[in-house]
């Protein structure tokens, strides 16, 4: 069955949802756009060190993705103005990627596979990396779920009920890095922070407690996946902007339909 | 001494704990203790550390120097300032009572019942009033069944009516659950009627004691200035006598001035 690569790419999509819904989900809680910016365009960067440097791509774009995360925290404990920073490191790190990237020899071809996606070249190695990573992911957000949510509602709230918000916000960081990793071979490094907003806004139209919020946005991630998939097939489409296109248009849809079926 | 009373430990005391900002002393010396069951109020102008001191207590601030003291298994609830549930966030009120730790539809039920919010388990959060909100969080934080409330300005943003009903409501759930209250508060009259103890501070601790000591306190009239005296003259008014005058807010006007004829302005 894994054979056919279609199937491959559409339960590729449906990993990369099973992520970004409730990730994308606390991202908008806090407000973390940019953060999911400056992180997955930090994968650029983490692409060109692996081919350099002879190491697995996914391994790259983990420890750069990690590193921006955690500088980008440090930075904001520190009180830096965050829109500012994040427009700065954000862009830097797309920037550099791509500078970078252009002395590794013979990439050029296949650059835009790592702008763009490229969910229908997934092979069953990538595969696995793709639901492992979005298991892990999703097994560390169920395990602090009531933690985060408090952290995430008010950090003094968490600190008196004997939680530590620090950690909490850790735990967010290490699945954004983990995300980005994921995300990078399905929609591209572009188009990451898209996949995490997009779909969980279309849901909080819908939803009325957090963990439904979590679920649609999950669904809605894995449609977009299924109709970007199939729009690239026919269409010959990048993979990354026809999934998000699809996301959009999920996200139009239920903006204008929604309070109907809300009735 | 702080931390022990009759032999029993305090419920939460610090000893000579001082907080320090950007190298600036925000507090310092503080030696106080919460026994059970009392009503403690905290005193002090806007920057006078109030805040901070309950932020330090509950362990969200690092002290510079000092120490906290907790009793053993301490149950404490807390109502933070300030916390806006952002409409990006959907969350009825019901999940609200179940963060962090989850609790039965029953308890849930039968606390909003004693906040006097019964039936709204299923309203957004970010939908409700300013007063609904805070009895709301009041709500939350009794279903830890706490020995301790700390509340952080609770009434901020509450009419006058709304603030007198919510006191009302913790010296009821006071008597009833015989827990003990610490809040900060900046209004003078509620402190007045509804606290068994006012600590005065400003960065320091100025003076503390029974509202009618405090009251009295040449530190205390110092910090808040002549303004204060008709809701002084309204609280001794009311305590010092047995008989009943029915003294409504329109009578606050009219005291200051016949006690304090030294000449000083009002602040």
């Amino acid at each position: 069955m894994l054979d056919d690569f279609l199937i491959r790419a559409a339960l590729a999509g449906v990993g990369l949802a099973l992520a970004t819904g409730p990730l994308g989900s606390f991202v908008i809680w806090r407000r973390m756009a940019y953060f999911g910016d400056a992180t997955s365009h930090a994968a650029i960067l983490g692409v060109a060190l692996a081919l350099a440097l002879h190491v697995p791509i996914a391994a790259g774009t983990l420890i750069v993705a990690l590193a921006m995360a955690a500088t980008v925290s440090t930075l904001a404990a520190k009180g830096w103005a965050m829109d500012t920073t994040l427009g700065v490191l954000a862009h830097a790190a797309l920037a550099f990627g791509l500078v970078a990237i252009s002395y590794v020899p013979g990439v050029r071809s296949d650059l835009s596979a790592y702008l763009f996606g490229d969910i229908l070249a997934v092979s069953r190695l990538d595969l696995a990396f793709i639901w492992g990573g979005a298991a892990l992911v999703l097994v560390l957000l169920v395990w602090r779920w009531q933690a985060l949510l408090t952290s995430t509602l008010n950090e003094d709230l968490a600190f008196a009920s004997g939680l530590n918000p620090n950690r909490e916000r850790l735990v967010l960081t290490l699945a954004l890095a983990l995300v980005v990793a994921v995300a990078l071979k399905i929609v591209g490094a572009l188009l990451i922070a898209a996949m995490l907003i997009i779909p969980a806004a279309a849901a909080r139209g819908l939803a009325r407690t957090p963990e439904a919020m979590a679920i649609y946005a999950t669904a809605f991630g894995a449609l977009a996946s299924f109709a970007g998939l199939r729009l690239s097939l026919w269409q010959d489409t990048p993979a990354g902007p026809s999934i998000v296109t699809a996301a959009a248009v999920i996200f139009a849809l239920v903006a204008v339909f929604g309070r109907v079926l809300r009735r | 001494m702080p931390g022990l009373s009759g032999g029993r430990m305090s419920l939460i005391s610090a000893q000579n704990l001082s907080v320090r900002f950007n190298g600036e002393d925000v507090l310092s010396g503080i030696s106080m203790a919460i026994e059970p069951g009392e009503i403690v109020t905290i005193l002090g102008p806007n920057g006078s550390g109030k805040s901070t001191l309950l932020r330090a207590l509950l362990g969200i601030l690092p002290l510079s120097s000092g120490a906290v003291a907790r009793a053993p298994g301490l149950r404490l609830g807390y109502v933070p300032q300030k916390l806006s549930v952002d409409r990006s966030m959907p969350m009825t009120v019901r999940r609200f009572l179940s963060l962090p730790k989850r609790v039965g539809d029953a308890e849930a039920t039968a606390a909003l019942a004693r906040v006097g919010l019964p039936g709204l388990e299923t309203r957004q959060m970010a939908a409700l009033s300013g007063g609904q909100f805070q009895r709301v969080l009041l709500a939350r934080a009794l279903l830890s069944a706490p020995q301790l409330l700390i509340l952080d300005e609770p009434t901020q943003g509450l009419d006058q009516p709304g603030e007198a009903a919510f006191y009302r409501l913790i010296e009821e759930v006071r008597r009833e659950t015989g827990a003990a209250v610490l809040m900060v508060s900046h209004d003078l009259h509620v402190v007045m009627a509804a606290s068994d103890r006012v600590i005065c501070l400003n960065g320091h601790i100025c003076c503390q004691g029974s509202p009618r000591v405090v009251s009295n306190a040449p530190e205390y009239r110092a910090l808040f200035g002549l303004g204060t005296q008709g809701a002084l003259a309204l609280y001794q008014h009311q305590h010092d006598h047995s008989h009943d005058h029915d003294h409504g807010h329109g009578h606050d006007d009219t005291h200051p001035h016949s006690h304090d004829h030294n000449g000083r302005t009002h602040a």
